[in-house]
């Protein structure tokens, strides 16, 4: 290894090498009547990747975070290298040799790179020599695992993998030997997620542990020896990676046969409902998000939007939803022009029955301190059904309306007194799609309905989805997820660069095809 | 203005500027670490009432048989300042911990934390005041060995001969006291600590994301603990100040005039920077020594009035709380008590 500083506080036994990295023992772990772990054991082998699988809130990272003593579990005993270790805080957690790269960094955002490494493991009162000792071994460790970044460098003003890097930096720069990655890749651009499990299949080379909590199926088949699924705060299992599959994880992740296929009906596409015409939208920084949009939206069918992010999808949400202005162009509903000025607004469009699931659930579909049935109704709450005497809410019948939303999707828990914050991201999820589904729109938009949502969530919102335009209303479905965009839409286009690139029946292409023209070369055009 | 006037502008300035000064400081170390502090007021108030009663009842020279209301002191000597310092730091440091109890351990309100404190300072003083000494909440007027008088320099006069420099020298610099030339040494002293050491490492990174610093397993509540002491701290030095070293020489009801709270516009004015909160005193002092020297100001047009000149710092004080100069961006955790996810 190529740091080579002795530092205090190992654990006094040596851990033997035959010993297993981690034993957990019947770890269990309460919050209030809320059992997050359930009697857990789990051993992790020295040198080896092991994944943690299980939908939100399924109390993974509640067990990581007792393992780096963030909590305290109630219950249970922890081995680290066979040595019964009692960890009590972070301090403890890093004595034992434990490192964790959090979910949401846990970093100083206008420090330097060094400072942020260094502090809580400085060697004296004084900085500089701390520092100075800091660059010297960033340096050998950039060599040693492709962890290049500049140690000058504001934090703030690193891309999130970068600022990932320093967080694998800090665990290492404190000798851990044990790396708890939280959903790493979850902020990360494929690129950067490919070059994070090349540094992770490094560590695991130098002996390193690594333990890779995520939800996503792919990354446990692609990189880990052996994976550990939970569900509902119990350890349901832990298999070879080698000796498992994808819809077998899933199906021990949810407790059931999860169909990551969806079952539709052919779709009973009627008349149009919104026509689209020349639509530009110019941003104040003078660029063209979108140049010259035409399309279709018709009744009875989902029209899917793909594309890498940021190629005019978003821009096109935000005028059809009333959130921003276009620059030119014009959009009609059933046969009615639509208002695309700085005076729209969002509510207008609700009163012309245009629901809006936005993309950024955080920013703009929920108001996170605020309880679930605030949040159900929020946008329409001046509709008459929610009106009292004398200009007031009907604050019961709002209670009523929630509760009734709640227990038709599946939110859990099922408790509208919670604060939208509290929820885990697939419920909250399930809280917006639910009120804007049960407004009764004639369209909705909806933008990466299940980003960040577990596989059990991403299944009910999906049939959610097709359910509405069973009923005869027109859906135009947003997503970077090709694999949503294929099994949910009846007609997919593809932006790039602020255009249609193309456009396609889901019978007629695949993910290649789709792909190449999410860069802008449609495969088809010169046949 | 001549030479002379604008050097004892300057001199008086300095003077001025040195409470704030402290207590800008102070509300640098707290509010670093995260824990918005408007009790600064109230805290030099209580620092300065301290110091003065101890001041009082040290230096005063026992008296075999006092007449009502006039105080038998216990004639201590030089150890009386010392002791009046300590009882302004103890008052103030008290204080302190009360804030940080209520706003670290309980996670209290900040704002409203620091608002009590303003207040308990107000009323304890002159209760506390009126039931000591009777003098309708005064302190008897301090004996020069519990006050902190000019100091002159050494060479002062020698060196007055070098144009500028020399009665700069003399008039400025020298015939301060020796909280002034603490106060000015506590700046550079105070960029030292936060920017070139461990302890001041970790103070900021406390204010900036206190999750950082916890799961890098050191106890965030201590370390706004030690931040909190050392703002009571300044702020007792500022409270000294005011009793000890000031003309009043003694305490007077609500004798902090609200320096408490242009110390804090200082701070957001220097961005929580110290040397940058040096210069947002002295100009701060510097509007004050003009609004003291010239009653009414003549600029040939119309004459400015008095409660104009007087009123300068208080408004300067609003017009740069409300935002006017410039983006001032706060420790990113300030004012939230840490609580762990969940």
């Amino acid at each position: 290894m190529a740091v080579t500083e002795d530092v205090t506080g190992q654990p006094d036994a040596a851990p033997t090498t035959t010993a297993p990295a981690i034993g957990l023992t019947g770890i269990s772990k309460a919050f209030g009547p809320v059992q997050a772990n359930k009697d857990i054991s789990m051993t992790v082998q020295r040198g080896t990747i092991h994944g943690i699988v299980g939908e939100n809130g399924a109390g993974k990272s509640t067990l990581m975070s007792i393992l780096y003593g963030f909590y305290k579990a109630d219950k249970g005993e922890i081995k680290i290298g066979g040595v019964p270790t009692i960890i009590h805080n972070s301090d403890d957690a890093i004595r034992a040799g434990i490192g964790m790269v959090h979910q949401h960094f846990m970093l100083v955002q206008n420090f330097t790179v060094l400072e942020n490494v260094v502090l809580g493991a400085e060697d004296g009162a004084l900085l500089r020599p701390s520092l100075a000792k800091a660059r010297d071994i960033l340096t050998s460790l950039a060599k040693d695992y492709e962890l290049e970044v500049d140690p000058d460098a504001i934090v703030g003003d690193l891309a999130v993998g970068l600022q990932q890097r320093v967080e694998i930096l800090k665990a290492l720069y404190r000798q851990a030997d044990i790396l708890i990655l939280d959903e790493p890749t979850g902020v990360l651009t494929p690129s950067e997620a490919d070059h994070l499990f090349r540094i992770l299949e490094g560590l695991k080379a130098q002996g390193k542990t690594i333990i890779l909590i995520t939800h996503k199926l792919r990354e446990i088949m692609a990189i880990t020896d052996t994976v550990s699924v939970m569900r509902r705060g119990e350890m349901t299992a832990t298999v070879k990676t080698a000796e498992t599959s994808p819809a077998q994880l899933a199906e021990l992740m949810v407790g059931r046969r999860v169909l990551l296929k969806i079952e539709k009906a052919p779709a009973q596409v009627g008349e149009t409902v919104m026509e689209i015409r020349d639509l530009r939208v110019v941003d104040e920084d003078g660029v063209e998000r979108l140049k010259s949009i035409n399309m279709d939206l018709k009744r009875g069918e989902i029209l899917g939007v793909a594309g890498v992010a940021g190629n005019g999808q978003s821009a096109l949400l935000e005028v059809l939803g009333g959130i921003a202005a276009a620059t030119s162009g014009t959009v009609t509903m059933n046969g009615e022009a639509m208002d695309l000025t700085h005076e729209a607004d969002a509510g207008k469009r609700r009163d012309r029955r245009i629901a809006h699931v936005p993309e950024d659930r955080h920013k703009l579909g929920l108001i996170m301190p605020y309880s679930a049935w605030e949040n159900a109704c929020f946008g329409y709450h001046d509709r008459s059904e929610y009106q009292a005497k004398a200009g007031l809410l009907n604050r019961l019948f709002m209670r009523d309306d929630a509760r009734a939303k709640i227990e038709k999707y599946d939110v859990r828990p099922p408790n509208c007194d919670l604060k939208a914050a509290n929820f885990s991201g697939g419920n909250q999820q399930k809280i917006v799609i639910a009120r804007e589904i049960e407004s009764n729109p004639d369209v909705l938009l909806v933008g990466q309905p299940t980003r960040g949502v577990d596989i059990g969530a991403i299944e009910f919102i999906h049939n959610q989805i097709v359910a509405l335009r069973d009923q005869g209303k027109a859906i135009l479905l947003v997503s970077v997820e090709l694999e949503e965009i294929l099994a949910l839409s009846d007609r997919i286009i593809v932006m790039f660069d602020g255009k249609i690139s193309g456009e396609r029946l889901p019978s007629e292409t695949d993910e290649n095809d789709l792909g190449l023209l999410m860069a802008g070369i449609d495969p088809k055009a010169n046949q | 203005m001549d030479l002379a006037e604008l050097y004892q502008l300057l001199g008086t300035t300095l003077r001025l500027a040195t409470p704030l000064l402290f207590a800008c400081l102070a509300g640098l170390f707290s509010e670093r670490a995260g824990i918005f502090d408007i009790g600064l007021e109230g805290k030099m108030l209580a620092a300065a009432f301290a110091s003065a009663a101890v001041g009082a009842y040290a230096g005063l020279p026992p008296l075999a048989d006092p007449f009502p209301g006039q105080l038998s002191g216990w004639g201590l000597g030089w150890p009386a300042a010392l002791l009046a310092v300590l009882a302004g730091i103890g008052a103030s440091v008290l204080m302190a911990l009360l804030h940080g109890f209520a706003s670290i351990t309980l996670r209290g309100n900040q704002l409203i934390s620091g608002v009590a404190i303003n207040f308990l300072a107000a009323g304890a003083t002159v209760l506390i005041g009126v039931t000591l000494f009777n003098l309708g909440g005064q302190t008897p007027n301090l004996p020069d060995v519990s006050r902190f008088k000019e100091i002159t320099l050494p060479l002062a006069e020698t060196l007055r001969g070098i144009p500028l420099v020399g009665p700069f020298y003399a008039d400025v610099i020298s015939g301060q006291n020796l909280l002034v030339y603490v106060g000015l040494a506590t700046v550079p002293l105070t960029w030292w600590i936060l920017f070139r050491t461990r302890f001041g490492l970790r103070l900021r990174a406390v204010g900036e994301n206190p999750g950082a610093v916890d799961t890098a397993g050191i106890n965030v509540a201590r370390q706004r603990y030690a931040a909190v002491i050392l703002c009571g701290v300044l702020c007792g030095l500022g409270g000294c100040y005011l009793s000890m070293a000031t003309a009043a020489a003694g305490f007077g009801d609500e004798m902090t005039a609200g320096r408490g709270f242009i110390a804090l516009a200082a701070l957001i004015f220097a961005k929580w920077r110290p040397w940058y909160a040096l210069s947002a005193c002295l100009l701060f002092g510097l509007l004050e020594a003009i609004s003291a020297k010239y009653q009414s100001l003549d600029i040939g047009l119309f004459e400015i009035p008095v409660q104009f000149m007087q009123a300068l710092p208080y408004i300067l004080t609003v017009v740069i709380l409300a935002g006017f100069v410039g983006k001032a961006i706060p420790p990113k955790a300030g004012g939230v008590p840490y609580v762990k996810e969940r």
